[in-house]
């Protein structure tokens, strides 16, 4: 009975399968519906949602299925709801209008609204007829209407009904479909981790005791070592602004991915604004941070460089003349000469590129990837730059690599 | 292995209210013997949950508090191999016996109980990405080994598992797929009114008005970066009711705001909205 919702929810993007299907039957079976829809729609949203971002396409699917199967009064669509949200104010009515609208009895309205949603096509906002908002139709929100229908904003005493409460999707906020897991990308950047034991012996090493106990004929001899600990370093730069705006919701994702790994022995994260002139900045809103000679100074050849940008700019502003401090001067270096001295620095370094690859063999794009390896940023770019990372030196001025 | 689900149905407790969503999602858990997975904001009583479906079926609560270092085995069992070595060199008993350093964890403990408990593992995001997938085939089967004894330890009775999660890191599907998930959304004035009588019986009402107002007012202020929960509240009207302060005005200062707000600048941009640059008494 229930087996169209279900496609109905795959179609939304809700994986739901097998597993969950016996899980429904079986709920079902055992009476926890209490024979209603109402109870359906409890159960149904435990077993089906794995995840607060499926609650509104759970909503919706079930808004769109099971509509219509109680009263057609709750026929209420998406698109209506959405009309009526942003319901408009309407002018003052004169009295001979207000008589007029008053002269309707519920029956006909009721009727007269089953009519209309099924003519209505579009959004409509005023006028006598259509349901809509601010207008003197009987249908609708912040109508004048004193005998209308209310059709969607705050409705009163009816907030149990199924339907009304998918109706209501309460849980719009909480989707994501655009997501690029962060999942997948803490499980892709975990593979930078490596381990190694340093520090004070503090772990017992219980093969090791128990060895040293034997040689001892017997006598208890304890052996310690130090715990693992993380020994990755890592140095990320990203590009941030102009034209990496588009690219803005996976790069913060991205951000927080990194930012929340505890399998780094040091992180240390910078900005930098199309190119490197000299600087890396500590924040979005480039200030502060160091500039390329301190870093090298400060950070060992064995950190890893993980520079992100789209690496796309015009020819002139990788040669941009700049000090260390970012000023232009004309005996300073340029752009691709800083960048050059990062990739020559740091023994593993990679690119990662959020721009399609098909435009990576032209332009500055084409010039960077042959100073850095130059990856997707996608998981499986990340997986890639990560494999990269890890095995070992980076042949200088290496040309661009998938 | 399992005994026959009990026909109870859970519908609250008298300090736990809940709404038909969340009954019906325990019922779930509790008909088809699954973990109940419940996510929602800091505070909405989550951990809460637990003890209340507890306490409604009259059964034994284990907790297992998830820290960054737990390790899943940590709550199957623990070789005490540091007592072995210890008895093995002072002759205290026998240390042939492997048993006899085998401590049982939380789950090890659920498992091997013989009446049916609930298990509460909270605040599974904590741990290490891998450790819910770790947990995979245990809370299925609701069995393990013993790899230094062989031993198997299996579930009498399988225990009402009730996982929560803050949401810091995202769980990996497999693991969701054999959760009963529910989403505890923030209660709306209604429930949260009746929330407060069961918390603070014989509240003077107007108080409890003014504290409400105030407290959906505060939740609405957009440039808060951490926003009061129900516990918040519970904890503010604790301390009102102390001092025995009875008149609350939102223009007006607020007392012992420190008790909602949690973050410096929170205090600060409230003062700054609505105390005309006052700073509160916090």
């Amino acid at each position: 009975m229930f087996l169209p919702f279900f496609y109905e929810l795959r179609r939304r993007g809700l994986k739901v399968g097998a597993q969950e299907a016996l899980a429904l039957a079986g709920a079902l079976h055992a009476g926890l519906h209490d024979s209603s829809l109402d109870g359906f729609y409890h159960v149904a949203r435990a077993l089906l949602v794995h995840s607060e971002t499926q609650l509104d396409p759970f909503d919706q699917a079930f808004l769109a299925h099971f509509q219509g199967v109680e009263t057609a009064g709750l026929e209420l669509t998406q698109e209506i709801l959405s009309w009526l949200e942003e319901a408009r104010e309407r002018p003052q009515l004169s009295p001979e209008e207000m008589a007029l609208l008053e002269a309707l009895d519920p029956e006909e309205i009721r009727r007269l609204y089953e009519e209309r949603l099924r003519e209505q096509q579009e959004r409509h906002d005023g006028g006598n007829r259509w349901i809509g908002t601010g207008g003197t139709s009987p249908f609708g929100n912040n109508g004048f209407n004193r005998a209308g229908m209310r059709v969607g904003g705050k409705t009163g005493g009816r907030q149990g009904m199924a339907l009304m409460q998918a109706g209501a999707r309460a849980y719009a906020g909480y989707r994501d479909d655009l997501v690029l897991d962060t999942r997948q990308l803490a499980v892709a950047l975990r593979k930078l981790r490596a381990f190694a034991r340093e520090g004070v012996a503090e772990e017992l090493d219980v093969d090791e005791s128990i060895a040293a106990t034997a040689r001892n004929a017997g006598e208890l001899e304890v052996v310690t070592r130090p715990p693992r600990r993380p020994n990755t370093r890592v140095v990320l730069a990203m590009d941030v602004g102009g034209s990496m705006d588009p690219y803005a919701a996976v790069m913060s994702r991205l951000f927080s991915v990194a930012s929340q790994a505890t399998h780094f022995k040091e992180l240390r994260i910078y900005y930098f604004h199309n190119c490197v002139y000299g600087k890396l900045y500590a924040t979005p809103q480039l200030t502060g941070g160091m500039t390329v000679p301190e870093l090298t100074a400060q950070v060992g050849r064995h950190h890893k460089l993980v520079m992100v940008g789209d690496a796309s700019m015009a020819p002139y502003e990788l040669a941009i003349r700049t000090d260390a401090e970012g000023r232009y001067k004309s005996d300073g270096l340029e752009g691709l000469t800083w960048l050059m001295q990062l990739a020559q620095h740091f023994e593993r370094n990679v690119w990662l590129n959020p721009e399609p690859m098909g435009s990576w063999r032209s332009g500055s794009i084409a010039t960077i990837a042959r100073v850095f390896p130059m990856f997707a940023l996608t998981v499986e770019g990340l997986g890639e730059a990560v494999n990269h990372l890890t095995r070992g030196r980076t042949a200088k001025g290496s040309a661009a690599r998938r | 292995m399992t005994s026959a689900p009990p026909p109870v149905r859970f519908k609250g407790t008298a300090t736990y209210l809940t709404h038909e969503g969340l009954q019906a999602a325990v019922n779930c858990a509790l008909t088809l013997q699954r973990p109940l997975l419940v996510k929602g904001e800091p505070g909405t009583g989550k951990t809460l949950l637990a003890e209340a479906i507890a306490e409604a079926l009259g059964l034994k609560l284990l907790t297992w508090h998830v820290k960054s270092t737990t390790r899943a085995q940590d709550g199957l069992y623990v070789y005490d191999t540091v007592q072995r070595l210890y008895d093995s060199r002072f002759g205290d008993g026998d240390v042939r016996d492997i048993r006899r350093y085998i401590r049982l964890g939380p789950l090890g403990e659920a498992f091997s109980s013989p009446e049916r408990v609930v298990l509460l593992i909270d605040e599974v995001d904590k741990a290490d990405l891998e450790f819910p997938n770790d947990l995979l085939h245990e809370l299925d089967r609701m069995r393990f080994r013993i790899t230094e004894t062989n031993d198997e330890v299996s579930a009498k009775h399988r225990p009402v598992v009730v996982i929560t999660s803050n949401n810091e890191k995202e769980l990996p599907d497999a693991f969701l797929r054999r959760c009963v998930f529910h989403f505890i959304d923030f209660p709306d004035t209604e429930l949260m009114r009746r929330i407060v009588d069961v918390h603070h019986p014989g509240l003077d009402t107007a108080l409890a008005e003014q504290a409400l107002k105030v407290f959906y007012e505060l939740r609405g202020f957009a440039r808060l970066r951490k926003r009061p929960s129900t516990s918040e509240l519970i904890d503010w009207i604790t301390v009102l009711k102390a001092q025995g302060i009875h008149d609350l005005k939102l223009e007006e200062q607020l007392p012992f705001l420190g008790a909602l707000l949690k973050k410096e600048q929170d205090l600060v941009s409230v003062a700054e909205a609505f105390g005309r640059g006052r700073k509160s008494r916090a």
